[in-house]
């Protein structure tokens, strides 16, 4: 509780010197637009954090989204498959390639970090290829406004990637806080052998976890191929893992494995977003935008280390 | 003419917060003797001869190295003193080869201030002749056993003419042929006039090497015996402060031969040796051997951790197939693993998170854990085998090696197992512990299950086991009946000879 606290009070402390810097911060457009960020780029965060917690990593998450955004976008498009039908394709594709990542990991022992890199580069390759290397939009086509409004309305106020963002946050959360599974990802996370020698499928608890985040990731690259209307293949969701990776340590998930938590990971998300919009609203040269984040990141990082050994030493005494 | 001692410690005091280690310690070792320094885990011990070896500094009590008064101010300067550490965790570098790490920090350099190969090889070799090492000084350390490792730090210390080696638990990863062989190298060297200073908790070795036992007890000293008076019984008595009755607890269990039969099981180690015992219900199979003859590496092919698949197990008539370590748990095989901090227990994780997980799917409804259930299991098994905890959401990392042992050991007990494989179960384990271990074996036992036992320490094989079954690179080389259990025996069938009080492992 305690590390969720500290970046709770960290993003309320941000949110009070950017209000206060420049009142349009705390504007309802400017609050809706946030929250909209927030839900696009929390969903797959969420599934980034999850694999980190086995002491993972998927560096293919913003290549995914391109790829899978680029197949929607087709499927809808050029094929005018029925929307439910492309939806239920594009989840497909991402949970077969997150299944792929978990083989090549947990069946031939390849490094996460490997697998997914070559994902990265596959992936982005591989929509490139199909869309020939051209923007593909949505345009003026029709026949999916269903989706569209799923994707893109407003729910009593709120945007909807935000409200399918706290839908996923609550199922999440029961499943890594509450449920039998969660504790398994934990514990894989933590010592891999030990929870073997307990009885543990670590394999599957390991392969399941990618399988999850790409599902994620697949439900955020819909929404983000509605969010700009159009994939362009060869910068769509560039750099997009960063982000979730970084959202993920900044709310508490640990590299090595066996920490993290839903909450942390969403208020994570919440800082890098305001973070953002400060830099923006400051009229900080858009370009620092990275260099900000990244010396925020480290910055938190390097704070809870220090926390840490604190504490660990308070308690040896 | 008498000469000062070599070491005098006197009066030795050291506080941490919150904890006082040491309270006014007295040690003393003359030239060419061996002490022996025993004590339970938190005796003071480890403080003790950090601060001889330069790492603490002690707040009350001086030093004096051969009568003079010295600070030893950090562990360079303890060498220079004479005085070489050999800690438990080996501090050699098992990439660059046995001169390289004798020669660490002093390497000999020539005229271009390059090293001096020939030098150093030439220089080093002296040192292992010394030791009876017959390996060559090119040969890098990790393709050399734990034990010639030792043997390597041993030489150092020796090249950095030290007068005092302390050995902090040298045998504890050593084979029952090394641990002989280091033993004996103990007794050379202090023929040769170096005095040692030698921790374990194996009191069996305590008095074969050591001319005196200092006895610590909650940082104080607690006794002192020379070694015609240092017993088994007498030394636990000083180190426990209270006599430990019936520390090795006999047996009067029914036992019901071919309760639990494994048949053709091989290991990792040796696929091509295909290994079949039977063990009684009710009863403690001890499994000794040498390291590397696979006894481990058995315990996990049995329970599924590494694939056996010609194997067969049978537990009370009934054939159980075992793919997978699931599949050994569901039906009541549990295996107590031989490093209980990186097989046995997840450390960062709490006591109670510790002793529900195999168990989750049994506290969970609709995959959801109830949580007071899990806390209820925890906290029965932390009761039972009263473990010294403030709590169960005590992370297991912050517990004593006697403690994290009994979660391990309630972890499975949660589970009502059959059968109980325990790898090592007293490793590293104060006297207290181990005792009680021992009689919550007997009760196990007493209570149908059928315990095997794999143990590297001579004492408990003999104590403790109904029957003795000895391993010998892969295969069992004869079973021993209690009438029959003595040392020379096993050691006999650990080195592969068959003698004939040695009975065959199972019967069809």
């Amino acid at each position: 509780m305690k590390k969720e606290l500290g970046i709770f009070v960290l993003l309320i402390v941000l949110c009070a010197v950017t209000a206060f810097e420049n009142a349009r911060f705390l504007s309802p457009e400017n609050m809706v637009n946030m929250a909209n960020v927030i839900g696009l780029f929390g969903i797959f965060s969420l599934g980034a954090g999850l694999v980190i917690i086995t002491s993972g990593i998927d560096l293919s998450v913003g290549s995914m989204i391109a790829l899978i955004g680029m197949l929607l976008v087709m499927a809808l498009t050029d094929w005018h498959w029925a929307w439910p039908l492309a939806v239920l394709f594009v989840a497909v594709v991402a949970m077969i390639l997150g299944c792929a990542h978990g083989m090549f990991i947990t069946r031939f022992n390849m490094q996460p970090f490997i697998v997914t890199l070559c994902g990265l580069l596959l992936y982005r390759g591989i929509a490139r290829f199909i869309a020939q290397d051209t923007t593909k939009g949505f345009g003026s086509a029709a026949g999916f406004e269903t989706l569209r409004n799923l994707a893109n309305g407003i729910w009593f106020g709120l945007p909807m990637p935000f409200v399918l963002l706290i839908i996923i946050a609550v199922i999440m959360w029961v499943v890594l806080h509450r449920s039998v599974y969660g504790r398994y990802l934990y514990a894989v996370g933590r010592n891999e052998e030990a929870a073997r020698f307990s009885g543990i499928n670590t394999r599957l608890v390991i392969a399941s976890s990618y399988v999850l985040a790409a599902l994620l990731t697949s439900i955020s690259a819909i929404l983000f191929a509605f969010y700009t209307n159009s994939v362009s293949p060869s910068t769509h969701g560039n750099f997009y893992e960063l982000y979730g990776i970084a959202a993920a340590v900044l709310g508490g998930c640990s590299l090595r494995g066996g920490e993290g938590s839903v909450i942390g990971i969403l208020i994570g998300v919440a800082l890098l977003q305001v973070l953002q919009n400060l830099v923006n609203l400051l009229g900080i040269p858009s370009s620092l935008n990275f260099a900000v984040m990244g010396a925020v990141v480290l910055v938190g990082v390097l704070a809870d280390q220090i926390f840490k050994k604190r504490a660990a030493k308070r308690v040896a005494h | 003419m008498s000469v000062a001692p070599l070491l005098e410690m006197r009066g030795i005091s050291k506080r941490f917060p919150g904890v006082v280690a040491l309270d006014s310690v007295d040690l003393q070792i003359v030239r060419a003797e061996v002490v022996a320094l025993v004590g339970e885990n938190g005796a003071g011990k480890s403080t003790l001869m950090n601060i001889l070896g330069g790492i603490y500094q002690p707040d009350a009590g001086e030093i004096r190295i051969d009568g003079q008064p010295v600070k030893i101010q950090n562990v360079n300067d303890a060498l220079c003193r004479g005085i070489a550490f050999i800690h438990q965790e080996l501090n050699v570098l098992d990439n660059l080869d046995v001169a390289a790490n004798v020669f660490l920090g002093r390497e000999p350099v020539n005229a271009l201030r390059l090293m001096n190969r020939n030098k150093i090889h030439a220089d080093t070799e002296p040192f292992l002749k010394r030791l009876g090492l017959p390996i060559s000084t090119r040969t890098r350390l990790d393709k050399l056993s734990l034990a010639q490792q030792q043997m390597v730090e041993i030489a150092k210390a020796l090249s950095l003419n030290a007068r005092l080696i302390i050995m902090d638990e040298p045998t504890s990863s050593l084979t029952l042929s090394e641990t002989k062989r280091l033993l004996e190298l103990v007794r050379e060297l202090s023929g040769q006039g170096v005095g040692i200073i030698y921790i374990s908790h194996r009191l069996g070795e305590v008095d074969q090497c050591a001319d005196r036992v200092v006895v610590l007890r909650d940082g104080k000293n607690a006794g002192e015996l020379p070694r015609s008076e240092a017993t088994h019984d007498r030394l636990v008595n000083l180190m426990v402060g209270r006599e430990i009755k019936n520390f090795y607890v006999q047996s009067d269990s029914q036992k019901t031969a071919g309760f639990f039969k494994v048949r053709n099981v091989r290991s990792r180690l040796y696929p091509h040796r295909p290994v079949s015992f039977d063990v009684a219900r009710g009863e403690i199979l001890g499994f000794a051997g040498l390291v590397g003859a696979g006894r481990s590496e058995i315990a996990k092919a049995i329970v599924g951790l590494d694939a056996s698949p010609a194997k067969e197990i049978f537990l009370d008539g009934e054939k159980i197939p075992i793919h997978a370590p699931r599949d050994a748990i569901e039906r009541g095989i549990c295996l107590v693993p031989e490093s209980r901090r990186t097989e046995g227990l997840i450390v960062e994780m709490s006591v109670c998170e510790n002793v529900t997980l195999p168990s989750l799917r049994r506290l969970s409804r609709c995959g959801l854990i109830q949580r007071k259930r899990e806390r209820d299991v925890a906290a029965r098994q932390v009761d039972s085998l009263k473990v010294k905890t403030p709590g169960v959401e005590t992370q297991v990392m912050n517990l004593s090696g006697g403690n994290q042992q009994k979660v391990v050991l309630g972890k499975w007990l949660a589970r009502q197992p059959r059968v109980m494989i325990l790898d090592e179960p007293t490793r590293g384990i104060d006297v207290g512990a181990k005792a009680e271990i021992y009689r919550l074996m007997r009760e196990l036992a007493g209570q149908g299950t059928a315990i095997l036992m794999i143990s590297s320490d001579m004492e408990e094989i003999l104590n403790v086991s109904d029957r003795v079954a000895v391993m010998h690179e892969g295969e069992i080389t004869g079973v021993l009946e209690r009438a029959d259990c003595t040392e020379q025996n096993v050691m006999q069938l650990a080195v592969g000879k068959k003698i004939p009080a040695a009975k065959p492992a199972f019967e069809n």
